[in-house]
């Protein structure tokens, strides 16, 4: 009877006759408990129970969390951090700073979203839906039918037949890059505080896998943007508008300013006071002027940290042949369609970033940053930079070395032997089926071409140009009709007046617009990519036969060598020189490249990472894309909006060692 | 005992989990029973759960192609093969994108994102206020309220709340998750060519008056500055526009300000619309206004807000937390200046009188008989036949009983309501009600009673009566909208922007070369007509409301509860989305000095025919018909560069020329 008790609960058993259900279900038990079946099914019964536990509980705190005030999170982190910072634009606002000059973004690549307009059978479902930015939930879902529509046209750098992605337009194209990853997402917040809004705010958003003018040709992208100033100039009182590019963005600015005052049907045909009219000031944030290192070794063996974020989303993923797939050569074979990533290839030649025996930045000592990010002594830390001169001179000019030995080593030593006339070898071993329709143009190298580049032993800055067009002509071709790299020796010669050149600082002359002010805004105090160790890579059935020698690594912890990287001051893709040299001396003053005297200003954030885990990604930081969150970039930009100069700011702020660096560099201005 | 236990919850006899097992272990004679619930409970979530997670894992991994081809399978196997989306089938006639499209979107259906707010809005910055999920109409739904209300006495912002539209296709493609505006359209216009760069939604804030779109967010400037831009960068194509709904009316408005010299107007010259605009495809315009809006203003019984109704059904009708959710209603939908401009325009003679209205003869059941066989000459007759029995008297917008709507206009004895005195004996104002503003507790018994003393309201009563009821609000309507019918349209009063969004009171552009179309869904019991009744005295309270008891004679009778019905499109009746084109601006007309083409389409309703269809492709309601195949043929032939001709001049269902030809408006 007490066992029947204890049952009962269980099976709240109807009360017309008790015990026959009883004895009903202990005969069900009895014979079932010697079975094997019943432990399984027990397991499975008590995973449900765990599972269901945990799904309530997960509801309440769901529920719970829903129901709690907003301030609750910002409540608890209070309590733990000390309260926080006011953000700049509620602190600002309190100072009585309004909204004045209308704002325009200009996203750089990879942060703006792509959706897809039109596409194969593969990608049914997915129209107007992002390709690029948000989740990416169909990358994992459907790989090769994501890899297929976000390339481009070998041939054309535009769409493939049957295929149309295309930029998301509005606030919403950047404002967050992944969910909880903000990009512009914090400055507009900080700008709405002071009275901005969708009419006073634009985003110009463009394809950023196209070349610029090809953005114009295919979307009209650019007279969308000229029209779209001249919209907000003229709805608010004519008060000109700050321009606030990012990354490429910069440079598709610089860009948009040659075509804006170009005769149609070429350019937009704005006359050529356009820019004066319409533009306040430029604000480049972490601009690669004269180009970034990565971009080289992306292009040369697809390893490309310049796809720094498409990879922190998916460390492992790239490196590895993921469901058969070789997963680094589908990435290559999709960024070199990309025409765009030739834009950031290092411009200037071994002028600016350095020959075989020299470089701007030859006496940086990496370990010397930590010291002085606190305490700017320094006088005592140029003392110590020279003792440690000989000791720790490292050659960035080599932009690419085929060994340590060869990257330390003094230039006599190094024989390097042309690889410009060697003949490609057709003897390929590997040039079979399952590997040509992986577009990398290495299977057209050959084993003679392979080895003639590695008998160069040492590249420049402009010796990387004729490796690239060496080891992949094709793509270089499509480049060289969008992007040029040199020097101009004289700006007024006619074929300075071709598109190719108006994204290339060094090539053309700034707007005749002394009314308008340049910023550079960027972090310093990380260590950025710079030049690398290469070696041969093993034989493969399909392989891209050069791979940085990550086994490189300088003598000492303070060493610039890294994983075969060779790191500089920067914000950890752009080095300062890229980012900073134009504004600190190409456009300083009058130059033949700033005929009109348009003032430049530095503003250099250093680095700090966030203090703990719930900061986030820091208010302080000088990371290539973070720093759009940082507080100080923030208020800069926030004042000069609200009608601000250069010089109501401070004028220049600068941490690292540009303006010695700079003068190093010989070239005429 | 102890054995008999183990196997109904431990898997293993050594090694129980330590959460099982603190539980089990005090289970002595009570415990059981509620553990054991529990136990269940946890049990069944979690097998609900672990199956769900793999039906949908499995949904998810399996091949979107196949999930669709499943589900075209089971939809043709119920309903036969499904026709081509018009893109698709038009496309493979090779008709390719050809000129710009602009959509102007409706009342309501636009997304509205909170720029700047109270405390209580905190981190709803950029978030969808009106559009989306509504998630916060139900979390916090007087902080919602608030932000969503304009100022009483501006019609612009309060003060440190700024609400702004959402601007790009994203405003208005979905209404809330799943329900489509614009994405089938856009849809299909994507399959044949047109992109982003082609296509521009004219998304402006609905709540606001016209002209005030442009005072505070410069809305029509930046619509100017778009066409002419999309025109520029399609080689001089023009543009087709498709406005909807309200958005009809705003372009309306949109047209006479590009051409007027600014300040007050755009300053495009007086050549603005011929140099840009192809065509205008009006998708169920309310020209003249709808009787919804009569019903909506008066005592916020509107079904204009229907799409919101549709949502939450039982909240707007009961007092919810102990909010008088329809006193907030009104308030909110009060305060918003573009309700005005749907109030019926034109008065007497085109809404008809006491004694006869323009639809007086129609049958409200023949329709299901038309609907297939249209054998006009016989459908006449009978309609003569059931002309006595039927008679309805339409032009009595709003009847104080059913005998009063019924009856010969003799028998009426109307005391005029315009000189009495609003009594201040009011009881019911107490503080409480205060904040509510709807102007009724300023009116008092005095004005009640003299209200339904007047017995039947027409189309021109009923602006009196809103003046009446509603002084503060209609003195900011006066500024921002007319009703009338001009007498000379050369008078130099009509250059004002009060008259840009009434059609009887402006001139249509001087521009030979552009089409306008009438779009519109006929075949639906539109409400045309009220019948009201004193509320019960309460607390706080709107003292007019629909007799909902007030039912016709027969099945066929066009009253039910309290609503007169007419043909149309469920919202907008006939008479108003089709006139204009039908007659005030056919042909040359003093509406339409430059003689623009006209042509009106009608799309004759049908319900969907099983579940799947969702809300089917051949619908004409207001805003189903946005999915309409037909209607989205129509316009893509048009985009793509046909003329009203090519696709076959008018197309009409309903008796909107019959009915046309009733009103008597110079012309």
């Amino acid at each position: 009877m007490p066992l029947l008790r204890r049952r009962r609960p269980a099976h709240p058993p109807p009360q017309i006759d008790g015990p026959s259900t009883s004895a009903e279900s202990d005969e069900k038990e009895k014979p079932s408990l010697p079975m094997a079946r019943k432990p399984r099914w027990n397991c499975v019964d008590s995973c449900c129970w765990l599972i269901g536990c945990i799904c309530s509980l997960w509801w309440i705190l769901l529920f719970l969390y829903n129901a709690m005030p907003a301030s609750f999170p910002q409540y608890v982190t209070e309590a733990i951090t000390g309260p926080l910072p006011d953000p700049p634009g509620v602190k600002l606002r309190k100072e009585g700073l309004v909204a004045r000059h209308p704002v325009v973004f200009v996203p750089g690549i990879v942060t703006g979203g792509l959706e897809l307009w039109e596409g194969h059978q593969c990608a049914d479902g997915l129209f107007r839906k992002r390709l690029w930015g948000g989740t990416f939930g169909e990358v994992y879902k459907r790989p090769l039918c994501w890899v297929e529509h976000m390339s481009l046209d070998n041939e054309t750098g535009l769409d493939p037949p049957g295929i149309r992605v295309r930029p998301v337009t509005g606030l919403v194209a950047a404002d967050y890059f992944a969910p909880g990853y903000f990009v512009w997402a914090v400055l507009i917040a900080n700008l709405a505080r002071i009275g901005y809004e969708e009419k006073t705010m634009y985003m110009a958003a463009y394809d950023w896998r196209l070349s610029f003018q090809n953005t114009e040709v295919r979307d009209q992208t650019l007279s969308r943007i000229k029209s779209n100033i001249e919209l907000m100039v003229a709805t608010n009182g004519g008060k000109k508008v700050v321009v606030i590019p990012h990354s490429m963005g910069v440079l598709y600015f610089l860009h948009f300013m040659k075509w804006v005052e170009a005769p149609a049907p070429m350019g937009g045909g704005g006359g050529l006071d356009w820019c004066e009219k319409h533009i306040k000031a430029v604000m480049n944030i972490g601009g690669p002027f004269l180009g970034v290192p990565k971009a080289v070794t992306g292009l040369f063996s697809a390893e490309a940290k310049d796809v720094a974020v498409a990879r922190a989303i998916a460390p492992g993923f790239l490196d590895s042949d993921f469901l058969g797939l070789q997963t680094l050569r589908h990435v290559m074979r999709m960024t070199r369609t990309w025409d765009s990533t030739m834009s950031m290839i290092p411009k200037g030649g071994d002028t600016i970033w350095g020959g075989l025996d020299w470089s701007p930045e030859e006496n940086h000592s990496c370990n010397g940053k930590k010291k002085r990010s606190d305490d700017s002594l320094v006088s005592q830390d140029v003392k110590e930079e020279i003792m440690n001169h000989q000791a720790n001179i490292t050659n960035y000019g080599r932009i690419i070395s085929f060994g340590k030995d060869l990257a330390e080593a003094h230039s006599v030593k190094i024989e390097g032997i042309d690889f410009r006339d060697a003949v490609k070898g057709s003897n390929l071993a590997h040039s079979n089926a399952s590997c040509r329709d992986v577009w990398t143009e290495y299977h057209e190298l050959g084993w003679g071409g392979v080895k003639a580049v590695s008998d160069y032993k040492v590249f420049s800055a402009t010796s990387i140009l004729d490796l690239l067009r060496f080891v992949a002509p094709k793509m270089m071709q499509r480049g060289s009709a969008h992007f040029s790299y040199g020097i101009a020796d004289n700006l007024d010669d006619p074929k300075y007046k071709h598109y190719k050149y108006w994204s290339n600082p060094l090539e053309t002359k700034l707007p005749n617009a002394p009314g308008m002010e340049i910023y550079s805004m960027y972090g310093v105090g990380i260590p950025t990519e710079r030049a690398y160790v290469y070696k041969l890579s093993p034989s493969a059935e399909c392989y891209i036969p050069f791979q940085i020698d990550t086994s490189a690594d300088g003598g000492s912890d303070g060493s610039c060598l890294q994983g075969g990287v060779y790191l500089v001051n920067g914000d950890e893709t752009v080095p300062v020189l890229s980012a900073g040299y134009m504004c600190a001396k190409g456009w300083r003053g009058k130059t033949r490249f700033n005929p009109s005297g348009i003032k430049t200003y530095i503003r250099e954030y250093d680095h700090a990472p966030p203090a703990n885990l719930l900061e986030g990604r820091g208010t302080q930081s000088g990371a290539h894309v973070d720093i759009m969150g940082n507080f100080a970039l923030i208020e800069d930009i926030i004042r000069v909006a609200a009608g601000a100069t250069g010089e109501d700011l401070g004028g220049d702020q600068v941490h690292s060692d540009i303006f010695k660096w700079s003068e190093k560099i010989n070239l005429q201005l | 005992m102890l054995r008999r236990r183990k196997p109904e919850k431990k898997p293993e006899q050594e090694t129980p989990p330590p959460a099982l097992a603190s539980v089990s272990v005090p289970a002595s004679t009570t415990r059981p029973a509620r553990w054991s619930c529990v136990d269940t409970c946890c049990w069944l979530i979690g097998w609900i759960c672990v199956s769900w997670w793999v039906l949908l894992f499995l949904y998810h991994a399996a091949p979107a192609s196949l999930t669709q081809q499943v589900t075209e399978a089971v939809t043709e196997a119920i309903t036969g093969p499904m026709p081509d989306p018009p893109g698709s089938r038009l496309r493979k006639e090779g008709v390719t994108a050809r000129h710009p499209v602009v959509f102007v979107p409706g009342i309501v259906t636009g997304g509205l994102e909170l720029w700047e707010g109270r405390p209580c809005a905190e981190g709803l910055f950029r978030k969808r206020l009106w559009g989306g999920t509504f998630g916060e109409v139900y979390k916090r739904p007087s902080c919602w309220m608030e932000h969503m209300s304009l100022d009483n006495e501006t019609g612009l912002d309060p003060p440190g709340i700024r609400v702004r539209p959402v601007s790009g296709l994203v405003a208005a493609d979905y209404f809330a998750a799943g329900y489509f505006v614009w994405a089938v359209l856009i849809a299909n216009l994507a399959r044949i060519g047109y992109e982003e760069k082609t296509m521009y939604m004219a998304s402006y804030d609905w709540r606001i008056s016209f002209q005030n779109t442009e005072a505070r967010d410069q809305t029509l400037s930046r619509i100017k500055s778009n066409i002419e831009l999309m025109v520029a960068t399609n080689g001089g194509k023009k543009a087709v526009v498709i406005p909807h709904s309200m958005g009809v009316l705003y372009f309306l408005h949109f047209m006479k300000w590009v051409e007027a010299p600014s300040p007050m107007g755009g300053g495009g010259g007086s050549d603005w619309c011929a140099r840009h605009i192809k065509a205008v495809m009006n998708i169920g315009g309310p020209f003249l206004g709808v009787p919804k809006a009569v019903a909506g203003l008066f005592s916020a019984e509107a079904k204009d807000v229907a799409v919101a109704r549709a949502i939450a059904p039982g909240v707007l009708d009961s007092d919810l937390f102990g909010l008088q959710t329809l006193l907030h209603i009104m308030h909110l939908s009060r305060t918003w200046d573009s309700t005005m401009s749907m109030i019926p325009k034109g008065g007497d003679i085109i809404w008809g009188g006491l004694d006869w209205s323009p639809e007086e003869g129609y049958d409200c059941n023949d329709k299901s008989k038309t609907d297939n066989v249209p054998h006009a000459s016989e459908d006449f007759q009978a309609r003569v036949d059931n002309f006595h029995l039927n008679k309805v008297n339409y032009g009595r917008i709003i009847s104080f009983g059913k005998d009063i709507a019924e009856t010969a206009s003799s028998n009426i004895e109307r005391i005029d309501f315009r000189d009495a005195v609003k009594g201040n004996n009011f009881a019911h104002l107490n503080a409480s009600c205060h904040d509510i503003w709807t102007e009724y507790h300023e009116m008092g018994w005095g004005g009640i009673k003299a209200v339904a003393d007047y017995k039947s309201y027409t189309a021109s009563d009923f602006l009196d009566l809103l003046h009446f009821v509603a002084p503060k609000m209609m003195q900011r309507g006066d500024a921002q909208f007319s009703y009338g019918i001009a007498d000379d349209l050369d008078d130099p009063k009509y250059k004002h922007y009060k008259y840009w969004s009434n059609p009887l009171e402006t001139k249509l552009p001087n521009a030979p070369d552009m089409e306008i179309y009438a779009l519109y869904g006929v075949g639906i019991p539109t409400e045309r007509a009220y019948v009201y009744k004193l509320a019960q005295p309460a607390e706080c309270y709107i003292p007019f409301q629909i007799d909902t008891s007030a039912k016709g004679g027969n099945e066929n009778s066009c009253l039910k509860s309290g609503v007169y019905t007419v043909d149309g499109d469920e919202t907008v009746p006939v008479l108003s989305a089709g006139f204009m084109c039908a007659k005030g601006w056919r042909g040359k007309t003093r509406f339409n000095p430059s003689g623009i083409k006209t042509f009106i389409r009608e799309y004759d309703h049908a319900p969907p025919a099983n579940f799947l269809e969702g809300r089917g492709t051949q619908s004409g309601a207001h805003v189903d018909i946005m999915g309409n195949f037909a209607l989205i043929e129509d316009i893509l032939r048009v985009a793509a560069g046909a003329t009203g001709e090519d696709l076959g001049g008018d197309r009409v269902y309903s008796n909107i020329f019959t009915w046309s030809e009733k009103i008597n408006l110079q012309l």
